[in-house]
């Protein structure tokens, strides 16, 4: 059983809804990075999502691209961020997922690139632009090293396309909740509960809903329908707000724990 | 001599892709996942479309009508004896309407989105002549158009800004990035992702997701249609050469297409080497870059160590592009297709030269492949014949080059 399925199992055993806290990986820069994923460990993320930043983010809204931005500049490579992992893994409760664009990956080299990843203790990866029908080589690599690989469901996914993701992803299957890119907003759209419920009727993977949420209300929301609600955006914009705070890991912390109240 | 008539006619169906979008190891569909049912239906609309007689009634009316197809092919004699001696024609899409290849994937595929349903076309534009193509397909036939285009771009092609908005599209800036096509076709996905349900992508260029490089080919193979058609009645037989400038590759990929299966002819694509062939100072995808996943496909692309895309330069915003489309990766992998490059300086001097020449001004993008022709001429001789892609008019650049040249001409 994989650190991922043993989270999610977990959460099932308690009742109790998870939270995925996703923050962009180097931003502002590495070592406060080091110190925001501390933070969100701290405040009680079920599962991090590190974000490896790509030059061309087209599935990403303003606040993550700007983040992406910060990261860049700041130096931030694929490998720098399996680095970052691999320095705090020893002190991180939760499991590590790395959300990634292909291309970073395909340039590593996708066996060199699963070898680092396992080595640096990730427990699961998702990559964006990389939908089943792509992912062939990419799962195989995965598997042999024993990550999980995480599929996106969306509003558009057919049924068939979802049965395929439940049988050859691993972890939990990250449920896109409305069209469009990532960014928080007011609140939970309707197309959340409706893919969860096309979700729940084919498969008893775990399910974690993502897009658009940035509140605890939020977050007990989904609960209703799915094991984990994802936050990404808005923690993001915690970062931005607070980069020059020399109390980012606490205000990052104490959001976290907002979330979960 | 007589030339006997020719229609406008496409190459549908026969040089396929396999089922998932692949030529060789390149192009395939990496998209996100809200995208992916989108590429399917679109995929499954499109090989209906073409077989469809009606469907393709309808494209040869408006390509012949409104379009003004065929396109000449005109020997450049004073360009030819300027270039060894070789005979040199040029395959005047510049003579379209709106001015360059860009309407005939544009007319295409708004006939298609029209047929789906979709009330609304997304746009990305380099140049702008892929934009002012879609906006003049909107307004043909009745649909909202929104056409993201850098604010780099937008600078250097102003002119083309001011067509697009006049023709009733809305153009929305994109200072994301590096300010030009890449990041254009970016937001469009941005924008399409949120409303898929919709709205119609038309992308400009043999790129991005199956099957847009083979829809895009297939809508331009059109120009080699005709060009080979002609160039048998002309000159009585093959030529030796066929160049064309390759940003994404859609007037190349038009006119090589009917040239493939005949051995003989040489296929060569021009790049855009941009100030010098160092990072982020040109766009030569093959003389600079390495395989890698963009954008939706498999290809070749500039980028660096770490997998992220360099920033680009070229003299030309139509060239100013990061990959290669899928297609012409393959074609260069196997051989049967060649590619060069001309630099920024080489391409304002064809710019000028064809204008001093031949009375005819071309598009930045375009002079990049006649400024190949003057080596190949000489390399060729007397005896050689050279087809050359002029796939679009230098208007929208007079202005750049005057700025560029400090107003003398």
């Amino acid at each position: 059983m994989s650190r991922l399925d043993g989270t999610f199992a977990r959460l099932r055993a308690e009742q109790r809804t998870g939270l995925v806290a996703y923050v962009t990986a180097g931003d502002p820069d590495l070592p406060r990075s080091a110190e925001v994923i501390r933070a969100v460990d701290r405040g009680g993320a079920d599962v991090i999502e590190l974000g490896v930043p790509f030059s061309d983010p087209l599935a990403d809204g303003p606040v993550i691209q700007r983040a992406t931005e910060r990261a860049l500049a700041a130096g931030t490579t694929l490998a720098r961020v399996l680095d970052l992992a691999a320095s705090l893994r020893a002190d991180v409760a939760a499991p590590l997922v790395l959300f990634t664009y292909a291309n970073p990956m395909v340039r590593m080299g996708i066996p060199a690139f699963a070898r680092r990843a396992r080595e640096a203790g990730i427990d699961g990866v998702l990559v964006l632009d990389l939908p089943p029908e792509e992912a062939g080589e990419a799962r195989a690599s995965f598997v042999a090293e024993g990550l999980d690989t995480i599929f996106l469901l969306s509003p558009t996914t057919s049924v068939e396309r979802i049965r395929r993701a439940a049988e050859l992803g691993g972890g939990f299957l990250y449920g896109i909740s409305r069209l469009g890119v990532t960014g928080a907003r007011a609140d939970v759209a309707d197309s959340a509960e409706s893919l969860a419920a096309r979700v729940r009727a084919e498969t008893t993977r775990p399910l974690a809903l993502g897009f658009g949420f940035s509140r605890p209300e939020h977050v007990r929301a989904v609960g209703r329908w799915a094991d984990a609600a994802v936050v990404g955006s808005a923690l993001v914009q915690v970062v931005a707000e607070h980069a020059g705070n020399p109390d980012l890991g606490g205000e990052v912390e104490r959001y976290v724990r907002w979330l979960r109240s | 001599m007589t030339t006997p008539e020719i229609v406008p006619t496409h190459n549908f169906g026969t040089r396929d892709p396999d089922a998932r979008g692949y030529f060789g190891a390149f192009g395939g569909r990496f998209v996100p996942e809200t995208l992916v049912s989108a590429v399917e239906a679109l995929t499954e609309a499109y090989l209906e479309a073409r077989r469809d007689p009606a469907f393709r009634a309808e494209l040869t009316r408006l390509l012949t009508h409104y379009v003004g197809r065929p396109t000449p092919l005109w020997e450049a004699a004073r360009l030819g004896a300027a270039s060894g001696g070789a005979r040199v024609f040029l395959k005047r899409e510049d003579l379209t309407h709106t001015g360059a290849h860009k309407i005939n994937n544009a007319l295409g595929q708004a006939l298609l989105a029209q047929r789906m349903g979709a009330r609304r076309l997304i746009a990305e534009t380099g140049a702008g002549q892929h934009g002012v193509a879609s906006a003049t397909a909107a307004a043909l036939l009745g649909l909202e158009c929104v056409v993201y285009m850098g604010t780099e771009d937008m600078a250097r092609q102003a002119l083309n800004v001011f067509r697009m908005r006049l023709l009733g599209a809305e153009v929305r800036g994109v200072d994301s990035g590096s300010a030009t096509l890449k990041d254009a076709i970016n937001e469009a996905m941005r924008d399409w992702v949120a409303s898929v349900a919709d709205s119609y992508y038309l992308l400009g260029s043999a790129l991005g997701p199956h099957p847009y490089p083979l829809m895009v080919r297939e809508f331009q193979s059109v120009i080699g249609q005709e060009a080979r058609a002609q160039i048998l009645a002309q000159a009585g037989r093959l030529p030796d050469a066929v160049v064309a400038s390759v940003g994404g590759g859609s007037n190349a990929m038009g006119i090589f297409d009917a040239f493939v299966d005949d051995a003989s002819v040489r296929l060569i694509g021009v790049e855009a080497g941009g100030e010098a062939i160092t990072i982020g100072r040109h766009a030569a995808r093959f003389a600079g870059g390495a395989e890698g996943v963009f954008q939706g496909t498999r290809t070749w692309l500039l980028q660096d160590d770490d997998g992220n895309v360099t920033a680009t330069h070229s003299v030309s915003a139509g060239l100013d592009y990061a990959a290669v489309g899928p297609e012409h990766a393959w074609l260069q992998s196997t051989g049967r297709a060649e590619y060069a490059w001309a630099d920024d300086r080489a391409a304002l001097a064809a710019f000028e030269s064809l204008a001093r020449l031949e009375g005819i001004v071309p598009a930045l993008e375009s002079a990049h492949a006649v400024a190949h022709v003057a080596a190949l001429g000489r390399e060729l001789g007397p005896e050689g014949i050279i087809v050359v892609n002029l796939s679009g008019r230098g208007d929208k650049d007079v202005q750049s080059v005057a700025n560029l040249t400090g107003g003398r001409a």
